[in-house]
Formats: structure tokens, C-alpha cells, sequence
């Protein structure tokens, strides 16, 4: 399973893209299916466990910057008014905060977007009922969805800048959303490829170098790209390029994105004047 | 690569690379040394310099000196948990050249007096690379199970040392050999396709010329140490 095509030739014969990663999954490891199904179950429980502790309000990273925050939007008349993606979002930053304040995360695919994948499951679990065993579906189709980014680009953001980690989080997230409410394996890959084309170019520009501006509330913008992808695909919108090709284009901007704009905390958001003055070598040595 | 190296690890935030590296790092390091740590002193290179406060980098090394996990949730409370169980650790700024960007030193003893010298890399989404042990270069990522012995270069070390591990029906999958000078101290790696018990520990421990044994238990089935 080394490219989409690979998978949804895979997926084609069981029905989904979750099923046949899951099987591919145990088989690797020489272990029962239900062992394998298990150990993912466990890892959704650490998600659920990290949404709650990144609601806290008196949550705070080191630099003081982020956590607590979360909280606001978690409000219930902020949640309201923007229903599952208000919820999703919510979701998606408690987690990502949860991460800066040295809280427990599952990462997924990495820690700096830890937040996009558990949010918008988690929301959906909320919102419409889905049984755990369903999640946990959708996680092993995120998965395969991942490693197939990972094998033919890249997921990191020191390679590939931000659209290799919020972007491959998005497009993981928009599939297995798409496979949680019923599309079919080509409109999952769908999903991924719309979420992720909607995230080239997008630049990897930590705040101090660190995991807190604007990662975290890019986890907040990942989870709504992957929502409105997953909208765009289960309503039958077909993606004019294949999932494949835009995993190409998305490595392709990453060899083209400057040294600066990747993950070296000097361009972008981390060179904004108001933040990089006032934090100059506070979370380090002075230089 | 499988699947759960995309969805997991499951970790302490915030950074792979800087926190769950750092504290692998620490407990490699502590298993390597044997026995409780009592006195670190750990430099720091490159982004590891820079942000290491931000990162909980600090906190993460001294966490796995401890014996903590990447997903152990004291390893917030660490430096505190530290000074309490006795183990006294200091921080600088490490002048390095060459060195990969986020590389620690480190000076550890333990309450024997056993004193290790380190050099480590993280290198990405929690990977790791110990590059140096006691000055003597190696590559020890804690991927296998691992048994890392020194010992004084002799001629016939290395059949000994495999005629042990032979002798505990394991096969070798990589060994690397290093040492400062010809009969000076060296150092060996032996990555194995099974699990050493405490008898071939002990073994390779009573050898003569070998001085120190140590055992890296793979992390899948858990990390634990032996030593000889």
C-alpha cells in the first residue's frame, strides 16, 4: 500500500480503506486482528484523554503564550453557533495546546498536528452517535492515508513545511471523515486530495521555534479544511487531480520552499516583529 | 513504517524531535551508565541550545535519566523529581563542530562512581542516535536489542565476545567495533535478532579485558537494562 492507487485496490475488495489498513496492519505484525484493533482503541483513548486536559482553562506552555485557550472557544454559545466544526475546532486546539503545556498526546501523524485528527473524529462521535469500533476505522484509514504521504513526499515540516504537517493531518482527517459517514474508499481519497490541495504551499514558521504560533491554531484551521473536504467529496464532487499527484505537487513545493520557511523559526510568522522581539533566546541560551 | 508510527507515538509534548527524542535519549543513557545517576552534566548544540525551554527539552533528558518513558506525564515535574531523588544535573551551552542540529553531550555518574561520557542526536519524529560513548565513536539507536560492551583492544576479542553470543544461540544482525588506539580502550555493538538474558550478560561481563557490559532491551517489548 505505497501509493492511493495501491490502497484502493486494497480497499476495493473489503469495502473500505480502514478495514484493509487494519488488515494490512495485523498481518505485518503477525498478530490477530483483534490485537491490532485493540492497541488503535487504546491510542483513542489517549486522544479522548487529551482533548479533555487541553479544556482546561488554567492550562499554559512555558513561554506563556498559548493554552486555556481552547476553553473559550469551547464555550457552549461559541459552539453553537458554528455546530460540528465549532465543536471539531474547539477539539482540535485543546489537543494542540494540550501538546505545547507538555500534556499527553497521541501524534498524528506528528505532535506539532496532533490536534486536527482526534478533533474532528472526536466532534463527529459527539455530534452523530459513531460507536468507538467505527472510530477506530477511520483512524487505521487516516493512517494508510498518512503513510502513504510519508512514503512518496514527506511529513515532516523541516522538508516539507507546514503543508507537510497540517496538510497531511487535514488530508488523513478528510478521509477517514469521509469513510465515517459512509463514502466509499475513491471518495475518501477524494477527501485527502482536496484537503491537502488546499494546504499547498502552506509554510512551516514557528514562533521562537516553537510548537505554539502558529501551530496551534493551524491544528484549529487544519480540522475545518478537513471538514469542508470531506463535504466536498461525500456530496459526489469529484477531485480533477488524483490524490497521488497532489501528494507529487506537495513534495515538489516543499524542494522548492526556502531554508527559512521551514521549521528554522527565521521567516514567516516567526519573523513578525511584535513576537520576535519581545521572545528573543527567552526558551533558550542566550546566543 | 507501519501504521502506528503515523498515528502514535503516544507522548508527552510538545516537539518528537525535541522532548520524546530528549528523553529516550536520557533513559539510553541511563541504561548505558547502570545503576542510579547521581550527577549529570549535560551540553546542549544547535536548536537543542536554543530552545530547550521552551521545548521541556531539559526536562525530557533528565525524565529519561530518571527511567521515565516519552510518555510518562512526570516527566513535566522532572527537574524536581530529580533534585529529590538526589540526582544533581547541570546545563550549558556546548560548542560542537559538525554536529547534527539538535545534539546533546553528557558527563553522568552514578552512585558507584561509574562515570559515562555521551554524545547524542536527535534526529526526527523521535528517532535517535547515541554517536559517541566514553570518546569512542558508535551508532546505537535503540531500535534492536542492543549489547554495548567496552573492554581493553586485544587480539581475539571479537571471537570471544561471539562465541558467547553463539553459545546463547543468538544470531548477530550488525556488530560495529571502535577504539581510541591499537590495545587502548574500545568499545563494541552487537545489535541482535534476539533477546540477551542476564546468564550471556554476565557471561561477556567475566571476560578478561572486558570492563563493562551493557544491555539494551528493544522498545517494543519494552525498555529495560542489564549490566555485567
Amino acid at each position: 500500500m505505497q501509493t492511493m492507487a495501491e490502497v484502493l485496490a486494497q480497499a476495493e475488495s473489503v469495502g473500505s480503506i480502514g478495514k484493509a489498513a487494519a488488515a494490512w496492519q495485523a498481518a505485518r505484525d503477525g498478530v490477530d486482528e483483534r490485537e491490532t484493533r485493540a492497541r488503535m482503541r487504546e491510542t483513542l483513548a489517549v486522544m479522548r484523554d487529551s482533548v479533555r486536559d487541553g479544556l482546561a482553562p488554567d492550562l499554559r506552555s512555558v513561554s506563556g503564550r498559548v493554552g486555556g485557550q481552547a476553553a473559550l472557544l469551547n464555550a457552549p454559545k461559541h459552539v453553537a453557533r458554528f455546530g460540528r466544526l465549532g465543536k471539531a475546532c474547539a477539539y482540535a486546539l485543546a489537543v494542540a495546546e494540550s501538546n505545547a503545556c507538555m500534556g499527553k498526546i497521541v501524534a498524528a501523524h506528528t505532535a506539532g498536528s496532533c490536534g486536527i485528527l482526534p478533533g474532528v473524529l472526536l466532534a463527529a462521535q459527539e455530534e452523530d452517535g459513531f460507536t468507538d469500533d467505527a472510530l477506530v476505522d477511520a483512524l487505521f484509514a487516516a493512517a494508510a492515508v498518512g503513510r502513504v504521504i510519508a512514503l512518496q513526499a514527506t511529513v515532516s515540516g523541516a522538508e516539507g513545511g507546514c503543508q507537510a504537517e497540517c496538510g497531511t493531518a487535514a488530508g488523513m482527517a478528510a478521509a477517514a471523515l469521509c469513510e465515517l459517514y459512509g463514502g466509499t474508499p475513491a471518495r475518501a481519497a477524494d477527501a485527502c486530495a482536496f484537503a491537502l490541495m488546499n494546504a499547498l504551499g502552506l509554510v512551516c514558521d514557528p514562533v521562537d521555534g516553537l510548537v505554539e504560533i502558529p501551530c496551534v491554531y493551524r491544528n484549529v484551521g487544519g480540522a475545518a479544511q478537513a471538514m469542508a473536504a470531506a463535504q466536498l467529496a461525500l456530496s459526489g464532487v469529484p477531485c480533477p487531480i488524483p490524490c497521488d499527484e497532489v501528494i507529487a505537487a506537495m513534495k515538489d513545493i516543499g524542494d522548492a520552499m526556502p531554508q527559512s520557511l521551514r521549521e528554522t523559526g527565521e521567516g514567516g510568522c516567526a519573523a513578525c516583529a511584535s513576537l520576535c522581539a519581545a521572545g528573543k533566546d527567552r526558551y533558550g541560551f542566550q546566543s | 513504517m507501519d501504521l502506528f508510527d503515523i498515528i502514535g507515538p503516544i507522548m508527552i509534548g510538545p516537539s518528537s524531535s525535541h522532548t520524546a527524542g530528549a528523553a529516550r535519549i536520557g533513559k539510553i543513557a541511563r541504561m548505558l551508565l547502570g545503576g542510579k545517576p547521581v550527577k549529570a552534566e549535560i551540553g546542549l548544540w544547535g536548536s537543542f541550545q536554543k530552545t530547550y525551554r521552551g521545548h521541556g527539552t531539559d526536562r525530557a533528558l533528565i525524565g529519561g535519566l530518571l527511567g521515565m518513558e516519552v510518555d510518562d506525564t512526570r516527566l513535566r515535574d522532572s527537574l524536581a523529581i530529580a533534585r529529590e531523588e538526589g540526582l544533581s544535573a547541570t546545563f550549558y551551552a556546548a560548542r560542537l563542530r559538525n554536529a547534527h542540529p539538535n545534539t546533546v553531550v553528557m558527563r553522568v555518574q552514578n552512585t558507584d562512581g561509574r562515570e559515562i561520557r555521551l554524545q547524542a542526536a536527535s534526529t526526527g519524529g523521535g528517532e535517535i542516535e547515541i554517536q559517541s560513548l566514553d570518546g569512542l565513536e558508535t551508532a546505537i539507536s535503540g531500535h534492536a536489542n542492543t549489547l554495548v560492551l567496552t573492554y581493553r583492544d586485544t587480539p581475539g576479542m571479537v571471537a570471544l565476545i561471539g562465541g558467547q553470543v553463539a553459545a546463547s544461540h543468538l544470531n548477530i544482525a550488525t556488530m560495529r567495533v571502535s577504539r581510541a588506539a591499537a590495545g587502548g580502550e574500545a568499545i563494541m555493538t552487537l545489535e541482535l535478532d534476539g533477546a540477551a538474558d542476564q546468564a550471556l550478560i554476565d557471561r561477556l561481563g567475566a571476560l578478561r579485558d572486558v570492563d563493562h557490559v551493557s544491555y539494551l532491551a528493544a522498545r517494543g517489548t519494552g525498555t529495560t537494562a542489564g549490566e555485567a
